[in-house]
């Protein structure tokens, strides 16, 4: 089954929960409503036609300042502006960004099936949850508390959502595109 | 133990430390005990002490300036992780590399998984007491090295890969110093063979430890070769082919019980077919400059050259090769249709270009100014590749810019580390370090 297919397929089964999908560079991508991941999840697992039954990675991509690095260089010396080369252009377009500033990804992978299904979750900057898929997957554990700790994003229903990469006391989520590359933070120890 | 013996002793549970700076930890990560005797009863693990922002640092450099960063992701095996991530950005970018680059990506990416595995059982059995298979294995690792530093220049932080390539072409000598290297490993694994396999003290201390179900091991997203030693069939070279592994011949091992024996048994039988991948390519591989021309592979230092030539010394010289500077060694005019893919926007013109006339020079310019460089499409591609631990994967996001908008690994070790209370709690104190010297924790890759 071919990534367009396989859209197909979970199109008719959730003709409610998908908003979008496309097929990009021969991956399946769907978009699902943040209200109907958790049973889109579930059935994905453990439907016969899909057989999910690996999450293998869970991340997120802050989209907050996509496209807006600007594309011109320059010679430090004169400031004279140096249109840089096209670039490659893609024979499919690619239909994104999302509009809302987050979006969580999942990776699905079905092993008797050989297919992958990537699902994008898009979230607002304003409300950052997503339910959580610990109930279904062990994997997911960690990987919701890494996106947490780097993006900020909540996960409702995670047993134990705190820090896994950086300390408690660290403030911000440093993969949000607004946080400085070179901000420094005391490392506070633990105190006795 | 009996209820009256029990109400008489006070027993308690104890709080117990592990790291996260301790001998017995391949790297550096805290795991905390709840102690009932010498049983565990639960445990905690605690990481990010190697945390080093890969994540981040990725979208302030170009895509090829990435590449010196995932060296240091799985610094065992680092060639695995460069092809991964060159992979990821290729197939965002649409474009396919030469078949003998192929072939040189799958040679080096075997012998990594080789030193990887290596670095694994025998550090392992260190741990154990088995010092003399420690240094039976560190020696075989030594061959290898020396080889990849042969290709790469360099020993661990190679850099070798390149998008839309590899840095340059495989060396003169490297089949027969190859095969050589192969043999020595070889005999090494026999070696370490008879001393582990059968050993009564090793067999007692992995037999049954460790263990864990298929199902809770495809549950916390574990793959390779620990999946593997649980019984599932789940191979990325086997299932989701790239590269050349789809022409190449080999078995996959599976275990059956999902033990620390079983997960030893299966790589080292990994490294056996990895061997066998290898000879494979080293016979497949499509003949570059070094085999269709080899009389004129006749070497020179190019000072040597222009003396000789000052002499007017041209008929010895005629036809011969002048040894270049070894940073550009491999990747000169010949060599680069075989290395590079056909995309003058993605990879580096040879340097008799880049020297020799306008194009190759403002082409060179036009990839390495600031602000200029690789420019992806706009979109998000996801690659695979078996790394030494398992599925490792390049989530990729350009933005149409000359940097990466997010690089995101999915890592093995992170899955394989968060299942590790499932595999300690129930079991005894000892056994912790059998069970985590088989996890093979690499701190580069779980912490990025």
């Amino acid at each position: 089954m071919n990534a367009e297919s396989l859209i197909q397929a979970v199109r008719e089964r959730f003709p409610q929960a998908v908003e979008s999908s496309y097929a990009y560079r021969r991956d399946a991508t769907i978009v699902v409503r943040r209200e109907s991941l958790l049973p889109l999840a579930k059935a994905l697992k453990e439907d016969p036609a899909f057989q999910m039954s690996f999450l293998i990675d869970l991340t997120a991509v802050d989209y907050s300042a996509f496209g807006k690095k600007p594309a011109t260089a320059f010679f430090a010396s004169s400031g004279v502006g140096v249109r840089p080369s096209m670039g490659i252009e893609a024979e499919e377009p690619w239909p994104g960004p999302p509009s809302a500033r987050f979006a969580v990804v999942y990776h699905f992978l079905s092993l008797p099936l050989k297919q992958r299904l990537r699902v994008e979750v898009l979230v607002s900057e304003e409300s950052p949850e997503v339910d959580s898929l610990t109930p279904l997957w062990g994997a997911a554990n960690w990987l919701e508390r890494e996106v947490w700790d780097m993006f900020g994003i909540r996960f409702q229903g995670h047993p134990d959502l705190k820090r896994i990469l950086m300390y408690e006391e660290f403030e911000g989520h440093p993969l949000r595109k607004d946080y400085p590359v070179k901000k420094r933070q005391p490392l506070i120890g633990p105190v006795n | 133990m009996t209820e009256a013996r029990t109400n008489n002793l006070e027993t308690r549970e104890m709080l117990l430390n592990v790291g996260p700076a301790h001998p017995a930890m391949h790297g550096i990560i805290r795991i905390v005990t709840k102690l009932d005797g010498e049983q565990i009863v639960d445990c905690e693990v605690e990481i990010g002490y190697l945390h080093r922002g890969f994540e981040k640092m990725s979208e302030t450099v170009d895509y090829n300036g990435v590449m010196p960063y995932t060296d240091r992701l799985n610094y065992v095996s680092p060639l695995i992780n460069n092809m991964g991530y060159c992979m990821a950005v290729e197939k965002s970018l649409g474009i396919t590399v030469p078949d003998r680059c192929h072939y040189i990506r799958v040679i080096m990416s075997e012998i990594s998984r080789i030193t990887d595995h290596l670095t694994c059982i025998g550090a392992g059995a260190m741990e154990l007491g088995a010092f003399t298979v420690f240094l039976y294995m560190i020696k075989a690792r030594e061959f290898l090295w020396e080889l990849i530093e042969m290709v790469t220049g360099a020993r661990l932080t190679i850099s070798y890969g390149r998008v839309g390539g590899v840095k340059a072409d495989l060396p003169e000598g490297f089949e027969e110093k190859c095969r050589n290297a192969l043999e020595e490993t070889r005999k090494v694994l026999g070696e370490c063979d008879g001393l582990l396999t059968r050993n009564r003290i090793f067999v007692d201390r992995m037999s049954g430890t460790g263990k864990i179900s298929a199902e809770d091991a495809v549950s916390y997203g574990i793959t390779g070769p620990f999946l593997r030693g649980c019984g599932v069939d789940y191979d990325v070279r086997k299932d989701f082919p790239y590269a050349v592994y789809d022409r190449l011949d080999f078995d996959v091992p599976v275990g059956t019980r999902g033990d620390n024996l079983d997960r030893y048994l299966v790589r080292m039988e990994e490294m056996r077919q990895s061997i066998r991948m290898i000879e494979q390519a080293l016979r497949d591989i499509p003949p570059g400059p070094f085999q269709a021309h080899p009389e004129t592979g006749r070497a020179i230092p190019a000072a040597e050259m222009v003396d000789l030539a000052k002499m007017g010394n041209i008929v010895q010289i005629e036809g011969a090769r002048a040894v270049a500077d070894p940073t550009l060694d491999g990747a000169s005019e010949r060599e680069h249709p075989s290395i590079a893919a056909d995309e003058k926007r993605v990879f580096l013109p040879p340097k008799e270009d880049t020297y020799g006339n306008i194009e190759g020079l403002m082409n060179h310019f036009k990839l390495v100014m600031y602000g200029h460089g690789v420019r992806p499409p706009k979109g998000e591609a996801y690659f695979p590749v078996e790394g030494a631990n398992g599925e490792l994967g390049f989530y990729v996001v350009n933005d149409g810019g000359n940097l990466p908008y997010r690089v995101r690994v999915r890592s093995p070790c992170f899955a394989i580390l968060s299942a590790l209370p499932k595999l300690l709690i129930g079991g005894m104190m000892a056994d912790v370090v059998p069970t985590f010297g088989s996890v093979n924790m690499i701190g580069g890759e779980l912490d990025r």
